[in-house]
């Protein structure tokens, strides 16, 4: 009874966050929003056994991207018109686009049967080691090369944000 | 215990809020933040069918999506500035350059 009284608590409270981080005008009070919403997440996360993923949801989602997005609402330094009209004009195509969605998915989630055959991940093995040992162990022996390429990304994503901001020295 | 086809189906909204902010709203931060948004759902998906199907890639994946949004951010509000700059403007209907 619990769980799904934590459950119901966490589904509700991400869908109307996430309704209000589409729906306010002001892209300042979105991203806030947004925050509330990723501890959100965060806290479901560690409700499915994975506190490592929990803990960089928190940082990296919460610590740098939406401060990144902060301050770019910062640096634009939007007029008041610019935020003025919120919805573009075919607003209803999309709202039906995401309906169809919607709906596409619960017919699908319907007829939605998993047979888990179990892992050699039980949660008493992964609690008995611990969830970011087992995580790194994983990581660095059978994901090392896409490990190796992710830092690649992050490079790539470091000097390509500087080049692309980077103001123009006029010749 | 919580069926796992209810996480299915919170991720599922979650997405579908997402995909209805990305192609509604005329504000182009909001729109990053919607990809954002559809982004933490498949991350919510993963995490849980990794727990249900008692495996470990389901959140290694998480961990590369993770990555690659914030490389994908950086990037693109890094576009979103240089746009800026030349071109005073961040409503995605106006921003039809391209258009012909």
């Amino acid at each position: 009874m619990l769980p799904e009284l934590f459950f119901a608590y966490f589904a509700v409270t991400i869908t109307g966050l996430s309704i209000l981080v589409i729906t306010r005008k002001n892209p300042v009070h979105s991203v806030l929003w947004m925050l509330v919403l990723f501890i959100h997440i965060a806290a479901l996360y560690v409700f499915l056994n994975a506190e490592f993923l929990a803990a960089v949801q928190i940082i990296v989602y919460a610590g740098a991207i939406l401060v990144l997005f902060l301050f770019v609402i910062m640096l634009l330094n939007l007029r008041k018109e610019e935020i003025e009209q919120k919805f573009q004009k075919q607003w209803p195509l999309g709202m039906l686009a995401g309906t169809l969605f919607i709906l596409f998915f619960v017919i699908i989630l319907n007829k939605f049967a998993v047979f888990p055959a179990p892992g050699e991940y039980s949660i008493q093995a992964i609690q008995g080691e611990g969830n970011i040992m087992v995580i790194g162990k994983v990581l660095y022996t059978e994901y090392l090369l896409p490990f190796e390429i992710a830092s690649l990304v992050l490079l790539v994503a470091i000097i390509g944000a500087v080049v692309l901001a980077k103001k123009k020295i006029s010749e | 215990m919580v069926p796992l086809s209810w996480y299915i189906m919170l991720s599922a909204v979650v997405f579908s809020i997402g995909v209805i902010g990305f192609l509604t709203r005329r504000n182009l931060i909001i729109v990053f933040i919607s990809v954002e948004l559809m982004l933490n759902a498949a991350n919510i998906s993963l995490v849980a069918f990794s727990h249900y199907l008692q495996s470990i890639k389901g959140q290694i994946m998480v961990f590369f999506i993770i990555t690659v949004a914030a490389a994908e951010a950086a990037i693109g509000l890094a576009i979103l500035i240089a746009f800026y700059r030349n071109n005073p403007t961040i409503k995605v209907d106006e921003i039809n350059l391209l258009k012909g």
